[in-house]
């Protein structure tokens, strides 16, 4: 049974209101299920539960409104399923908009931050080293873990939810340190010295080997690109977390808690899952497209997870003249404010570049034409947006995806 | 049998299916129909519902706990889900399925993998799992026997 302390009791007892007593007998059971001791308080939370998937979605946070909830810790909110400063841009069936639009607002209601970003990490939310957080939405929990060094376990919706509205968290999994250290790792080999622009497409390689081959085993990864930046290791991550149950890895002299290998691995020899050199890492990206080099392309899709201002300042560049196919870029609200005081949303406007605001293009209907493929140098996207978008998909990096905007079709920078 | 767990309460019996890889639900399931849409995944098309779930381990993005309460809610999920490895996303659709509609979907961790496929194989799985100290999954025939 759980040990909980008096403040615990007190709470399931409803002195902190009748929600927090309900999202707690809840965390209580989610407690047991995964075999954690107890509770710990959490500093942050960042929920998923704002995108609709249907009646249970809103079922669960209506219930807390119902109920008079309110968080009690600073909480973000992922991405709905509506971009609110852009309504027009959704064109999927209007009940599903207006139930995605209700159950963001009842997310409002509750005390959430209207983030609405994958990428709550780039904001002013910014978790510190060392944290214990309760986060949500599969590439942000990786990206705290690795790149930030914050702590968190894969939750998931409600349970992020649960953990705001009572300001604890089980006490288990990565919010441990004997439980943070590397058990495999992989070798990248010989591409030390790869430009920016390759730097991202074997950090996805490496990222979708990594989901597959190590799952939720944390792996230590050594021989990244010199000039991996950390919208690479966001990259790296979200692609890991769509191939495989993965919540954290190290990339050896990146991440803050991976100076050297020793320190990853605790000091332990551990067992190589693999050996990477470039001509596995093309093979890994191709097996990703479903088509060739030279395929008519709709659109290109950028941002996902959502675009940093770095990203933008990359791709300022490649807008000019207007792109022959639509550009969809996601972002947060908080770039898109940016974008605004730079007057880049204008730029973009006129080089027919569409900034998707609140939501993603892969999981809502916003893409106005998907008869031919969809590139992009997304690994996430690229994983997910055939099943969930019914489409075809090229990857490459962002050079090529804008050489092919413009080109209509599959083509290399 | 040993290392058995119960992650979420419950009973159900039905036809096992084995998935030859994890899936994630989100975006990997359509809750609507219960069939598996990653087209990446080599049970395609297969349709999941009301059966006996063998997967090895979770998988993929965390809003599949929403996606299988969902399919919970419309009776479309799995009957009952026996994993190898815990599965936080996956307890979690199910617990909040409970709390939420009163519906079971039983979540059983079958710590030995061995164990695991030979019930995966069986005919019929009967799943029993009350009391977080002593789950059952037994198997009422063995396939090809």
């Amino acid at each position: 049974m759980l040990d909980l302390s008096d403040a615990d009791r007190s709470m399931l007892a409803g002195a902190d209101g009748a929600a927090a007593a309900d999202a707690l007998t809840l965390l209580i059971r989610f407690a047991e299920a995964v075999g954690a001791p107890g509770l710990i308080d959490c500093a942050s939370a960042h929920v998923d539960g704002c995108l609709y998937h249907g009646q249970a979605s809103l079922d669960f946070a209506e219930r807390f409104v119902a109920l008079g909830g309110r968080v009690r810790v600073p909480t973000t909110l992922n991405v709905g399923s509506v971009d609110l400063i852009h309504p027009e841009l959704f064109n999927g069936d209007p009940a599903l908009g207006s139930a995605g639009k209700r159950l963001m607002e009842a997310h409002g209601a509750l005390g959430c931050v209207p983030s609405f970003t994958c990428a709550p990490y780039q904001t002013l939310f910014r978790p510190q080293l060392g944290d214990q957080i309760a986060w949500a939405e599969s590439n942000a929990i990786v990206f705290a873990n690795s790149v930030i060094g914050a702590r968190t376990n894969r939750y998931g919706d409600f349970i992020d939810l649960a953990c705001a509205l009572t300001g604890r968290v089980p006490d288990y999994g990565l919010h441990r340190s004997e439980n943070r250290l590397a058990r495999t790792r992989v070798e990248i080999v010989g591409l030390e010295a790869a430009s920016a622009d390759e730097a991202g497409q074997i950090a996805v390689a490496a990222g979708l080997f990594v989901g597959r081959e190590c799952g939720a085993t944390i792996a230590a990864i050594t021989g990244l690109p010199r000039v991996t930046s950390e919208d690479d290791l966001k990259a790296l991550g979200a692609a890991a977390a769509s191939s495989g149950a993965v919540a954290m890895f190290h990339a050896v002299g990146l991440t803050p808690e991976a100076p050297d290998l020793m320190t990853a691995t605790g000091g332990v020899e551990v067992p190589l899952a693999g050996r990477l050199d470039a001509a596995d890492i093309a093979l890994i990206l191709s097996r990703l497209a479903t088509v060739h080099d030279g395929a008519a392309l709709s659109a290109v899709a950028l941002g996902t997870p959502h675009f940093s201002m770095r990203e933008f300042e990359r791709l300022m560049p490649m807008c000019g003249e207007r792109f022959t196919v639509d550009v969809y870029v996601n972002t947060g609200r908080h770039e898109w404010g940016q974008l605004q005081a730079r007057g880049w949303d204008r730029q973009l406007e006129r080089a027919g570049v569409t900034v998707v605001v609140d939501t993603c293009t892969y999981v809502t209907s916003i893409m106005r034409d998907l008869s031919g493929a969809v590139m992009t140098n997304s690994g996430k996207w690229a994983y997910y947006a055939p099943g969930n978008l019914g489409v075809d998909v090229g990857f490459g990096t962002l050079a090529d995806c804008m050489a092919s905007a413009r080109a209509g079709q599959v083509v290399r920078a | 049998m040993t290392g058995m767990r119960t992650q979420v309460a419950g009973s159900a019996s039905g036809e096992p299916l084995l998935l030859d890889e994890p899936l994630s639900f989100w975006g990997g399931f359509d809750s609507a129909t219960g069939a598996v849409i990653d087209r990446f995944h080599p049970q395609h098309g297969a349709c999941l519902s009301g059966r006996i779930l063998f997967m090895e381990r979770g998988r993929g993005s965390s809003s599949g706990a929403s996606v299988l309460a969902e399919a919970i809610r419309l009776g479309t999920a799995p009957a009952a889900i026996c994993l190898v490895h815990d599965d936080a996303i996956i307890a979690t659709g199910a617990l909040v399925a409970m709390m939420l509609y009163g519906k079971q979907c039983p979540v059983v961790v079958i710590g030995d993998r061995g164990d695991w496929l030979a019930l995966a194989g069986s005919a019929r799985v009967t799943v029993k799992a009350e009391s977080a100290a002593a789950p059952s999954v037994t198997a009422a025939a063995a396939a090809g026997i």
